[in-house]
């Protein structure tokens, strides 16, 4: 059977490859949706918790909450980051980081 | 849920997310990107969340991933496919993925609360019912399913929301305005100089 240790563990893994995308991509636009996948990752974990601490015979629905908010967060997160990418894209003509080194010199 | 079902999402869910990294092309990712998030939307319907298996597919899966599309779509970028990849970045990053891995079995090995199986915090509906007569909540459509030894997933997600959560909700409906607002101001083009200067350039050129 399928036990909470299952899901936190795929939860994680899922984090865990988000991780290695933001830090390998050189690509903004990538690096954005891997972390649109780290932030999904924390939704399973909670939804998990919910579901693992049932409280009266139903699912804790205070962590549902937190994922509602947290998904309605990450929608209005990625319009306004969308939209710097473009601002940044119109100014400098790439999205590439490694080309985006104005602060370094 | 039988645990075929538990592997066979989790192993959509992840492949496509290692797909998003490895892919070159920034269409293919946000392509696997949404098939990992219908994987994940499958887990939120297996641990009894439907209501927010349902809100990721329509927010994550639909709306988002087609914004992102639209944008690649429109950025139009090829140029960075034929780059070389970044060795120290590929190195470091899969070392980062291992050791977050080792930490995270070491510490749900050490979980005691994690080894319960879904078997053993089991819903019942008729529980639930008991309990909210006893605290005085009376819902008639919410009662109604519970008797019938149904789990009224989002009309339980609604009650919360417009009673204990209310206020959040009203801050989150602020934050989307300011999000929709700033989005405006941002991806507007500042041509409050350029415009007037482009009609009238050809004026002042001298003869």
């Amino acid at each position: 059977m399928i036990s909470l240790n299952d899901y936190l563990l795929v939860s994680g893994l899922l984090f865990a490859i988000g991780l290695a995308g933001v830090v390998l991509r050189r690509n903004l636009i990538v690096i954005f949706m891997c972390l649109e996948m780290m932030l999904s990752a924390a939704n399973l974990s909670l939804v998990a918790f919910s579901r693992f601490n049932t409280t009266n015979g139903l699912p804790d629905y205070r962590g549902q909450m937190m994922v509602f908010l947290i998904i309605t967060v990450a929608a209005a997160e990625v319009a306004v980051g969308l939209a710097i990418i473009i601002a940044l894209f119109r100014a400098r003509r790439t999205v590439h980081v490694d080309d985006l080194d104005a602060m370094k010199h | 849920m039988p645990s075929v079902l538990f592997y066979l999402f989790s192993a959509i869910m992840l492949g496509f997310g290692i797909l998003v990294v490895a892919l070159r092309n920034p269409v293919s990712s946000a392509l696997s990107l949404a098939a990992s998030f219908l994987g994940l939307a499958a887990l939120f319907v297996s641990l009894g969340a439907f209501f927010i298996g349902v809100i990721q597919v329509l927010v994550y899966a639909g709306a988002v991933m087609v914004l992102f599309l639209f944008i690649i779509m429109l950025l139009d970028i090829q140029a960075e496919q034929r780059r070389k990849l970044n060795l120290p970045a590929v190195i470091g990053g899969s070392l980062l993925v291992l050791v977050f891995a080792l930490q995270l079995a070491t510490v749900l090995g050490d979980f005691p609360a994690g080894h319960r199986i879904l078997n053993a915090a089991p819903l019942s509906p008729t529980a639930a019912l008991e309990a909210r007569r006893a605290a005085g909540t009376v819902h008639a459509s919410i009662d109604q399913d519970l008797a019938a030894g149904k789990l009224p997933d989002v009309k339980l997600i609604g009650e919360t929301l417009f009673s204990q959560y209310n206020f959040h909700l009203q801050i989150i409906g602020v934050l989307l305005l300011v999000a929709t607002v700033g989005v405006i101001v941002i991806s507007r083009r500042e041509d409050k100089t350029a415009a007037p200067a482009e009609p009238s350039s050809p004026a002042p050129t001298p003869p």
